[in-house]
């Protein structure tokens, strides 16, 4: 196992690592020169653009889930025990859906003569068709879409473990129904939360199919550019730095969450 | 009802609403007669019998299986191995191997995709399917691993010690004991890494090579080519084959209990 894993996981990372720092080859491959330009590169104002999108898209996307998710969870878990079956196998059909279909659906309903512009029509919103997909907002549909479900099942799994009593002794001492959630709820549950808030960070910050999908050719997000420096300009050492880069953006999202030593409130403020 | 409760439950239901009614609306218009309108013209069957008749599909999906059935079982042999070696590691290496196993489902995908297909360049191993098969493997295994040593855990050490004491070889304890008690946790890892394998568009996308198309690639270029109602027809065969997996994995579990 460790050798398998050694040799098709931490080597190819290595390898990349390496490719990272040298230079390109006249045919696009790779010259074993040691540079640091491909990092430089990365500071182009070009490419600092799709970072930003890349992470705004994906705090974005987090916090949908979380407003999303969280009623749903606690529906779940509050619900009587034969009837949460039912609810997560629910929640679990689109989890196990192609991820790819559940894209094409919205290319589907958002598409310029698709059934969302039909129902704006005719309900007299606008006259013309206009263009929904191929956009930032199509983006966050798609990927709010997608990664719904990676928050509601660790939020449940928290949930479920949560004492009820807890919570009615909270209202028997004439709490308001809003500090029973920020004083109460979201304290106890908070290891659901954070755990289901980077399954879906981690994923949307390098999405790749809704973007190339939903989103049009001004709307790339790191994932696609990374495709596309190895793929379509076969640059494969600026791929590689921003693979790395990716990644740094990837752990320092994480390590945040971690740092927020238990104050889950000051980092939803700063996102 | 309070009405918090009616808040809550009106909200859940909008959730849910959010997450069925694209699938529904993509499923009722895999049948619509009409092939570019988005309105209602009529019943049909047509789109899905023209799937049957599609050579390049029926290639697709034949290869998916294929690499679906052997990344399965590589990795469930190496995951299961590594979660039982894990038990007899000291409390601190254990807690590296662990980190190591997380890494590759915490690293973006399209890294990984992107590392492995450098890699294969650079050992010139030529992209095909086998190439796709090792990349399953890559995230497949840490994902058995993981499901299986949930389930060690909550063992009871004692049933192992009443083998040995009963004079079983290591192997027989294992083989007898052990084993049947992690059976469950197996059967779900196995549904679980079978379907993700299935699924998997961006491991694959960047380690196939010429004539390695697996099904979720095909369903891409069918996809970038423009809405068509074989694609609704092919993803409401899919959908069906997602609920056919969950009702599967759910009857398994209630014989085990």
């Amino acid at each position: 196992m460790l050798l398998w894993m050694g040799i098709f996981f931490i080597l190819p990372l290595l390898v990349m690592l390496a490719v990272s720092f040298a230079g390109r080859g006249t045919y696009g491959g790779v010259e074993w020169t040691f540079s640091l330009t491909n990092y430089a590169q990365l500071f182009d104002p070009l490419y600092l653009r799709i970072y930003g999108r890349s992470l705004a898209l994906a705090l974005a996307t987090t916090t949908l889930c979380l407003l999303l998710g969280y009623p749903l969870a606690y529906s779940i878990a509050r619900a009587p025990v034969r009837w949460r079956g039912v609810w997560l196998l629910l929640v679990m059909i689109p989890f196990w859906t192609n991820f790819l279909v559940r894209t094409y659906a919205w290319m589907f309903i958002l598409r310029t003569e698709g059934l969302m512009n039909q129902l704006l029509i005719n309900l007299g919103v606008m006259s013309q068709p206009i263009e929904l997909l191929y956009s930032d907002w199509a983006i966050l549909i798609g990927l709010v879409y997608g990664y719904v479900p990676f928050m509601v099942l660790p939020l449940y799994a928290a949930m479920e473990r949560l004492d009820s009593s807890v919570v009615e002794a909270a209202w028997d001492l004439y709490a308001t129904s809003w500090s029973v959630f920020w004083r109460v709820l979201l304290p106890l549950t908070k290891p659901g939360v954070v755990a289901g808030c980077i399954l879906v960070f981690i994923p949307s910050l390098g999405a790749f199919i809704t973007p190339d999908l939903l989103g049009g050719a001004k709307s790339m997000m790191v994932g696609n550019l990374i495709q596309h420096e190895y793929l379509v300009v076969r640059d494969w050492p600026l791929g590689s730095a921003i693979s790395f880069s990716l990644m740094a953006l990837v752990l320092l999202g994480v390590l945040a969450y971690f740092k927020t030593d238990g104050r889950l409130d000051r980092f939803e403020g700063g996102g | 009802m309070s009405r918090g409760r009616i808040w809550l439950l009106s909200a859940s239901l909008v959730n849910l609403l959010f997450l069925y009614l694209p699938i529904a609306v993509l499923i009722l218009f895999s049948f619509n007669a009409s092939r570019l309108s988005a309105t209602w013209q009529g019943f049909t069957f047509r789109w899905y019998l023209a799937l049957l008749e599609d050579q390049a599909l029926l290639a697709a999906v034949h290869n998916s299986l294929l690499v679906a059935a052997v990344s399965t079982s590589l990795a469930t042999i190496l995951g299961v191995s590594a979660a039982v070696g894990m038990e007899r590691l000291s409390s601190r290496r254990r807690r590296i191997v662990e980190g190591a196993l997380l890494l590759p489902l915490v690293i973006p995908e399209v890294m990984l995709g992107v590392a492995l297909l450098l890699f294969f360049v650079m050992v010139e191993l030529p992209l095909s399917l086998v190439t796709v098969t090792i990349g399953h493997v890559v995230w497949n295994v840490p994902i058995v691993a993981i499901i299986t040593r949930a389930r060690l855990q909550k063992l009871d050490p004692r049933l192992e010690e009443a083998a040995f004491d009963l004079g079983a070889t290591p192997w027989q304890a294992f083989r007898r004991v052990t084993l049947p008690l992690l059976t469950p946790a197996i059967i779900g890892a196995v549904l679980m890494a079978f379907t993700l394998s299935l699924d998997d568009f961006i491991v694959t996308f960047f380690t196939a090579g010429p004539g390695s198309t697996t099904l979720p690639l095909q369903v891409y270029s069918m996809v970038k080519s423009g809405v068509s109602p074989e694609i609704n027809a092919l993803s409401a065969i899919l959908v069906l084959i997602s609920m056919a997996l969950i009702g599967l994995s759910l009857v398994l579990q209630r014989q085990r209990n």
